[in-house]
This record gives structure tokens, sequence and C-alpha cells, in this order.
């Protein structure tokens, strides 16, 4: 399968550290696109500011690389103005569920078509390690010297409960499982969301002693479990672990946001208005 | 898709606020899409386009915050469908940083400042014209904008057509600087057959354009590089980040500067169709008052009463705020010997009026700053001072 054609070959190699898991990312969503059966043409790809707003760079899509949290209020607009466009957000875990957050919860509310892929590294890495809201309780960054007080978000639960319909996790130590959820996450009708867990040995990593890319994949594996597996832990130790998988699906495709809206066109326009 | 239809069949009276008005001059000049926030005293304007967006097959979004509005016009406008918001002070300062971004990635679109008295939640509900320096330098770094500030319901119209074309003509945010009185005003106004009015669409890429060769932000004659629909196969990149024609960053401090200077010279090579204003001096007159928005209205009245009574007195409406009037304003200062500048606030463009009569003529500022229009009688005693 040809996938450079998914890629500005010209804009690699990509400037993301060694041992980063956000090109594992990158490279999972752009096989599940090739599976998909959605036009590239009309595919309109949206990131914030960050690592995981570099992404747009190197994808051969109409990209929009926007300020820093607002992605998603971006792609709003544009899936609103053509729902034709399919429209995916990539963002990172700073970007989308701190100074973004307020969109994201709002879009997965609305249950607007939008695919959104958050690169969760757990720190703030361009801007040299400070905690993020997914940075664990008791983890050092830069403006944790001495240990982070801040309870992290379960950002998957979290946009679950604001009402979007499609919710996964997957993580960097297993693309094959990434891309499946990618493709569902495209297929999906609705506000789908995919919590991408990803490592920073450089601003993450150094700063708490986790060792290279192969030791945090390691640990990142350690640290989950298959949804299906969770659901038959007890209440102790499903606190323990992570699950991976679809975590949510309602396949409502009438509920979706875009449908709703031009139902409301037809009406005005056959019943009269106001 | 549906089809979008254009506007009103015939010509019609209608006695509407400046608000309403505001709605019915986006419908005329082909807007789409309102994404915004409640707020006072612009909310008669969301509303306004809840209800009609709908009719046309455009679409109307409430968001959830004031940053989302803007940004979500932003998006609407690449998705190639003419975009505006509407907000006040308040909510003008948080759309601050996504319009410096739709400058930066020249998405034509129109923000409504509908002003309120500030700092803060100040005023809500009595007007001002305290965010005229926050229009021309609420954002980072240096950039242009386009202004607009009408005087009476009729130019909230026109001047919202003006604003959609001027957008669409330069790939350029305009703002459109109401305040409380003029949005709340109810005024008899004409709406316009739509045969009537002059509409301007971005400039776009040839159909045939090869997407090999595209290039987003082309340096063109005009300076305004043609803009493709996101969807239209061309797949570009937009980018808050200085970019060159291709519309990558690329880190380099010439490109940086060659972009800057592009923002800045294709407004200011045009200001001929940028600057709008209205004036009634005559030869012998010695002292001009020179307003905008809501305080033009006491300004000219006070005017127009005091010549009945011979003063020497005239008056120059600004409808562009910015890019500031400098010529003219500087032609004016050659010809009279004082210019009293009213304006509701505590003294913001006429700290550009001195800088412009660079010393030709005396400026004297009248204000009034707490939520009152300035009176004509206050003006009248002033010119007759100055006289």
């Amino acid at each position: 399968m040809d996938f450079e054609k998914y890629l500005r070959m010209d804009k690699l190699p990509h400037i993301w550290c060694p041992g980063c898991g956000h090109g594992t990312i990158l490279n999972s969503f752009i096989r599940a696109f090739a599976e998909s059966d959605f036009d590239q043409d009309k595919t309109v790809v949206i990131s914030g500011i960050g690592c995981s707003g570099r992404a747009t760079g190197y994808l051969n899509f109409d990209t929009l690389h926007t300020t820093h949290g607002r992605a998603i209020a971006f792609a709003t607009g544009v899936k609103m103005a053509n729902p034709e466009l399919n429209v995916i957000v990539m963002t990172g875990d700073g970007d989308g569920s701190a100074i973004g957050g307020n969109h994201l919860i709002h879009a997965a509310r609305r249950n607007i078509d939008l695919t959104v892929i958050l690169f969760n590294n757990q720190i703030y890495g361009m801007t040299g390690g400070q905690f993020s809201p997914m940075t664990p309780t008791g983890d050092l960054a830069s403006t944790a010297p001495y240990g982070n007080i801040d309870q992290n978000f379960n950002l998957a639960e979290l946009v679950a409960g604001a009402g979007g319909t499609f919710i996964a996790r997957g993580a960097t130590f297993d693309p094959r499982q990434l891309k499946k959820l990618y493709l569902a996450a495209l297929k999906h009708k609705g506000f789908s969301f995919v919590e991408s867990l990803s490592q920073c040995p450089v601003s993450y990593g150094r700063q708490n002693k986790a060792g290279d890319a192969v030791e945090m994949l390691k640990k990142q594996e350690e640290d989950t479990i298959n949804f299906k597996k969770w659901q038959q832990l007890s209440t102790e130790e499903k606190k323990l672990k992570y699950p991976l998988g679809i975590l949510k699906e309602l396949d409502n495709p009438e509920s979706e946001y875009t449908v709703r809206y031009q139902k409301i066109i037809e009406q005005v326009n056959n019943e009269g208005a106001l | 898709m549906m089809k979008t239809k254009i506007f009103r069949p015939e010509k019609r009276a209608v006695l509407i606020q400046g608000d309403q008005a505001v709605v019915e001059g986006a419908l005329a000049a082909g807007v789409e899409f309102f994404a915004g926030y409640p707020i006072t005293p612009a909310s008669e304007i969301a509303e306004g386009f809840a209800r009609e967006l709908p009719k046309i097959g455009g679409k109307f979004l409430q968001m959830e915050d004031e940053i989302a509005g803007m940004a979500a016009v932003v998006g609407a406008s690449l998705a190639g469908k003419k975009a505006i918001t509407a907000t006040s002070g308040p909510g003008f300062a948080l759309k601050q940083e996504n319009l410096g971004f739709a400058t930066m990635v020249e998405a034509p679109v129109v923000v409504v400042n509908v002003q309120r008295v500030g700092p803060s939640t100040g005023l809500p509900t009595s007007p001002s014209q305290g965010d005229v320096m926050q229009a021309r330098w609420g954002r980072n770094g240096d950039q242009e904008i386009i202004a607009l500030a009408p005087a009476s319901v009729t130019e909230s119209y026109e001047l919202t057509i003006k604003a959609v074309n001027l957008s669409e003509k330069f790939r350029q945010p305009v703002v459109l600087m109401l305040d409380e009185v003029i949005g709340h005003l109810r005024e008899k106004i004409y709406l316009s057959t739509s045969d009537e009015i002059e509409i301007i669409d971005r400039k776009r890429p040839a159909a045939d354009q090869d997407p090999d060769q595209y290039l987003p932000y082309q340096l063109t004659d005009d300076l305004i590089p043609p803009m493709a629909d996101y969807g239209s196969g061309l797949k570009y990149h937009t980018s808050g980040l200085f970019h060159d024609q291709s519309g990558f960053p690329d880190g380099k401090n010439e490109t940086a500067k060659l972009m800057q200077d592009r923002l800045h010279n294709k407004l200011h090579n045009n200001l001929d169709q940028i600057i709008l204003y209205q004036k009634d001096i005559r030869k012998d007159d010695r002292v001009a008052v020179l307003s905008y928005g809501s305080a033009a209205r006491t300004a000219i009245s006070a005017v127009n009463t005091g010549r009945k009574d011979n003063l020497k007195a005239g008056w120059f409406k600004l409808q562009t705020i910015w890019p500031f009037a400098e010529k003219e304003v500087a032609e004016l200062a050659a010809q009279v010997e004082t210019i009293i500048v009213s304006e509701l606030n505590q003294g913001q463009l006429i700290r550009e009026v001195k800088r412009a009569a660079a010393g030709q003529a005396k400026v004297l500022g009248i204000n009034s700053y707490a939520g009152e229009l300035i009176k004509p009688e206050e003006i009248r005693a002033l010119l007759e001072e100055v006289l």
C-alpha cells in the first residue's frame, strides 16, 4: 500500500525527539486512514500547539495548525461550514485537556462528527517538561520540582461523561491496536475520541528516571490491560491499570450535530419560520 | 448540499435596531455562518442569526465561550464560507488571540464589537468607545486591522456589508465597532435588494489549478494570495507561524519580514478603498468637530445648530477608524484652526488626530467615559469657547 501519498515527504524528518512516541501515532493513523474509505482531498486535519501540533505539517491533507488549545473549536467551525469534510483533530494532553479542555467537553457534548486523537505523553514536552493535567500525582516536572500534587484526569472517562459517542484508549507499545482504534474512530459518525498514550523519554523520562523509550514502552504495557480483561477485575485492581480498547461506542448517526442542524434547516424551510 | 438563496427579493423599509441591521447587512453581503457567545449589548446579533441563518441553509453556532466563537468563524472561513461573530468589550478581549491568527493566515472574517463601558465588566448596558485601541493593538505583535464604526442603524447595515466586502477583498479580518447606543437604537432603514448591493467574494485559485503548483500564500502583484476552500483538493497547510509562499514555516527572519511587509502593504497600498469618512467643512470654518460612532450624532447636531447662530464650525465623521485616516486628518488640520475630537472614552483616537495634525491645528478633546453620551450643548459650549 502506498502510504507516502499521505505524507509530505519533503517535510520529513520530523522534529520529534529520538524515542518519542508521536511518530508511532502518526504511523498508525496513516495506516488506519489508508484502510478507511475517506477521500484524502475531502479531509482536514487540525492541530493545536505543542509537540502534537506539529503532526499536521507532515500530513498531506488540508491542514490547519491553530492556536494553543483551540484546535477543536476551529474544527467545529470547519465541520459545520461543510459537513461533507472529514475533520480530524490532533491534540496533546496539555493542548487538549488543559487550555483546550473546555472545547473538548463541549464538542463531545454536541456529538459533532470530529475524530479527536489526543497524544498523551503526560507532560508539556515542547516547552521543557512542565506538568500537565495528565501528569500522574507525585511525578516530577520542571514546574513540580518537589513532586506533582495535582490529580490527573481520567480523560477517556471525562469525554465519555461529557457525551462523546466513541471513546477509546490505545498506547504506542501496541501500534496495531492503535491503528484499529483510529480506523473505528474514523468510521464512527459522531464525536470520537482516542486517548493515545505516548512516551516522552526526554522531557518526562529524564526528570522521572523513567529510562529510555524501550523501558517506557514496557512500563506502558505493565500499566495497561485490555478493556475486556479490565472489566473482570475487582474495584481495587481496576484502579491500578488503564484499560485499552474501545471503552464506549454508541451508534446513533441521527444524534450527530450537523445532522441535527440540517434537520432544523429542513424544518424551517418546509414548515415556515419565525 | 442545500443551495443557499440570495437575500431579500424586494427593497423594503423596516424599523430595527443597529444590532439587527448588522444581521441584515451580513446576510445581504453573503454571510452564511455565525459562531459566538451571548453578551450584552451584542446578544441580539446572535439571536438574529440563530433565527435567520437556517432559512438560507446557513449555520449558526452558539459556542462554549468567546474564544471558541472566534476560532469557529476562522474555521468556517477556511472552509469557504463568509463568516461573522459578534461580541462586546470583555468578549472582544477573549477573541484577540484568534483574531491575530486570522490576520496571520489571512482568513476573511468579520468581528462585531458592540462596545460597552469598561474596564472589565464595567457598565454592560451603557455606551462606550473604549475599545478603539483594543481593536488596533489588542493582539501580540505588530499587525494591521480594519475597523469600521457606524453612527446610525442605516450605517450599521451599510458598513456591515462593507466590512464583509473588505474582509473578502483583502483576506483580512475586519472589526465593526458599534456601541451600545447604536446597537440598541431603533431607526427606520431601507433594506436593499440583492442586485443593488455590491458583493465581493474572495479571489480563489482557478478551477484547473495544479495542486502540485499551488502556493496558498503566493506573492502576487496585489499582495493578496488566491485562497482555496478546504476540500477543494489543493491540500495546503495553514499556520500561525510565519510562513513562506507554500504556507509552511521556515523559521527564517527574511520570511517573517517579507510576510510582515506584505500584510501591511496589502492594506496600505489600498487606503483609498478602505478609508471611509463623511465631512461638512466650509471654506471659512475655523473649527472642526471630529468624531465617529454614536459620538458623531451629537457632534453633528451641535455643529448644525451652531451654524444657525453663525458659528464657523464644521464636522468630520470617520467611518473607518483603522487604518487611521492620516492624510485626510492632516488636510483637515491644514484647513481649520482647531479640531475638537469628541469620543466616548478618556481620549483614544485623539492621539492619532494629534499625530496626524502635527501641530498644524490645535487639537482638543471632549470626552465622556462613564456611560453617557456627550450632549450637544456641551459641544456647543466648547465651540463657543474656542471661537
